[in-house]
């Protein structure tokens, strides 16, 4: 059976793809929710019931073809540092992670795909890919779900659907989700009406945010509410359709202000790349805004393209079980920011300055290669 | 301000939107972090406020709670009754749907976009068996619908049919 320290020294496959759509789009996600019949929900049961299913469901799991040499533990016999390595690559749920004995995660050796057993559900499962792939997820993992059928009976109803513990997730009991990082909309203050027009449609908008109004690393949720009353395929084109829309105007806001505001946007990645390659003490926080500017650095051509792709597994690398596991100990708070600080400098070691950007504001193809004609940048 | 989880001071705020509403949730360090709330790729985030809001949806079911409740329903196959239904806003068990049918018709009224199921079917001879049973419902409602000159649940309907004959290949 795999280890864990075996899943966990490559980056998740998603993590090392996408820069399409402008690197707007950082991930894609699709989660189903299925039960068995006649057992009840992993909340309800007694530890008996709760076992009887997993005795049930782990077996047809780990034959799945897609989960060969799988990644296969029950949480009780994970480490609370591993637990949490595997919510911050979200290949489990917090909620998942609290659970301990009784449940199991699956995960396959690549990690695009991890099935939770006895989470809220009898069983959850994700395909995560990068950038804009919600189709493509939703039919590896409507394949995965189709050949799990032939050995376990689902809970189903033909009018309900899939029946789930909470109500809401009832018919496909579908959750199709995208990662999005709208620096260019937040910076130029559209991000509000942009959101709000994509939440009249009925879809669901999560941003985090710090003290005031700022948005922290300007990443953004976009995800369907509703799960029954439209077929799995409806719900993802409408979803797809809305978020290549607004990496489109992300994309337009990054061009117009560079356009109208070069300094500004200079400035910004200027400092953020000044923090980042020489600060010795950094918080989360602070981390995750300059990553988000020099990831915006990234697509503008201030920064090689490849940039983006650093600054996705930093975002990863330092949340503090990540940081824990790099070195093997627990970490005071105080530790974790010197040592987030010290990770950050030395993979930015060979980032140059952003003084000069490679590409003038009117060319969209941003290579690793110097700009030919100085001239114009 | 204080954490809307406990007493403490916030010093984290979350914002979502909810019906093109601007929902401001604070939470204290402790409980920002146990939530995960400083996870910053926020899939932690969205577990958060999908569930386990003060308000929202419950979180974890309780137990059993012993005896009938005061109206009498319980589901014959997990024992869950219609007072834990209230109280954790979720269900014990698949058979719950058949038990509380009129509380579940009630809790997804508005909830979603219909109210009946037009996606993927489990594989297998039942499964077309619950799909050819659907068929027939939504014909004989669509009829009711144009008798009644209901024209815009009529063309629902219809969508709905056609959504489930897509689905059969
Ligand atoms: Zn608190
Ligand atoms: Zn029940």
């Amino acid at each position: 059976m795999m280890r864990f320290n075996t899943l966990i020294k490559h980056p998740a496959d998603w993590m090392t793809g996408g820069q399409g759509e402008h690197g707007a789009v950082i991930t894609s996600r699709i989660r189903l929710a299925r039960n068995l019949r006649r057992h009840p929900f992993p909340g309800w049961a007694k530890r008996d019931q709760r076992a009887a299913a997993l005795d049930l469901m782990r077996p047809a799991v780990e034959a799945l073809p897609a989960m060969k040499g799988a990644f296969s533990h029950e949480l009780g016999d994970l480490t609370s540092v591993q637990k949490q390595v595997l919510v911050e690559r979200h290949l489990i749920s917090r909620e998942h992670a609290a659970r301990g004995d009784g449940s199991a995660a699956v995960i396959e050796r690549r990690q695009t795909f991890s099935l939770m057993l006895n989470e809220e559900d009898h069983l959850r499962m994700q395909a995560i890919r990068p950038g804009l792939q919600l189709t493509a997820a939703f039919s590896a993992l409507s394949e995965l779900d189709t050949n799990l059928e032939e050995s376990l009976e689902f809970a189903f109803d033909p009018t309900l659907g899939y029946l789930t513990t909470c109500p809401t997730n009832l018919g496909t009991g579908l959750r199709a989700s995208a990662m999005l990082h709208l620096p260019g909309l937040v910076l130029s203050d559209q991000i509000g009406q942009v959101l709000q027009a994509v939440n009249k449609i009925g879809l669901a908008v999560r941003g985090l945010y710090g003290e005031g109004t700022e948005s922290l690393g300007n990443l953004y949720q976009i995800s369907n509410q509703s799960t029954l009353g439209e077929s799995e395929e409806t719900i993802i084109r409408r979803l797809e359709r809305v978020i290549s829309q607004v990496a489109n105007h992300e994309q337009n806001a990054r061009e117009k202000l560079l356009e109208d505001d070069p300094e500004m946007v200079s400035d910004k990645i200027g400092r953020a790349y000044g923090v980042l390659r020489y600060a010795h003490i950094i918080d989360s926080k602070e981390a995750l805004n300059h990553l988000s500017l020099l990831r915006l650095g990234g697509t503008l051509g201030y920064f090689p393209t490849k940039t983006v792709m650093l600054c996705d597994s930093l975002l990863m690398d330092i949340q503090p079980a990540h940081l824990q596991l790099h070195s093997g100990r627990k970490l005071s708070p105080e530790e974790r920011d010197s040592i987030r600080a010290e990770i950050v400098r030395s993979r930015l070691q060979s980032l140059e300055t952003p003084d000069n950007r490679m590409s003038s504001n009117d060319d969209k193809n941003f290579s690793d290669t110097p700009n030919p004609n100085p001239g114009d940048a | 301000m204080k954490c809307d989880f406990c007493e403490k001071k916030a010093t984290v705020f979350l914002t979502q939107l909810v019906d093109g509403q601007m929902k401001k949730v604070c939470l204290c360090d402790n409980c920002a972090k146990e939530r995960g709330v400083t996870d910053p790729t926020g899939f932690s985030l969205a577990d958060l406020l999908l569930g386990g809001l003060p308000g929202g949806p419950g979180t974890v079911a309780g137990h059993p709670s012993p005896g009938v409740p005061g109206n009498g329903k319980q589901c014959a196959t997990c024992t869950f009754t219609l007072d834990d239904l209230k109280r954790v806003r979720r269900f014990g068990c698949s058979d719950c749907y058949a038990t509380f049918g009129d509380e579940v018709a009630q809790m997804i009224r508005g909830m979603h976009k219909g109210t009946s199921h037009v996606g993927k079917v489990p594989e297998g001879l039942m499964a077309i068996q619950f799909r050819n049973q659907r068929i027939e419902e939504l014909r004989s409602r669509l009829d009711q619908a144009i008798a009644s000159e209901s024209y815009e649940e009529a063309a629902g309907i219809r969508d709905e049919i056609r959504n489930l004959d897509e689905v059969k290949h």
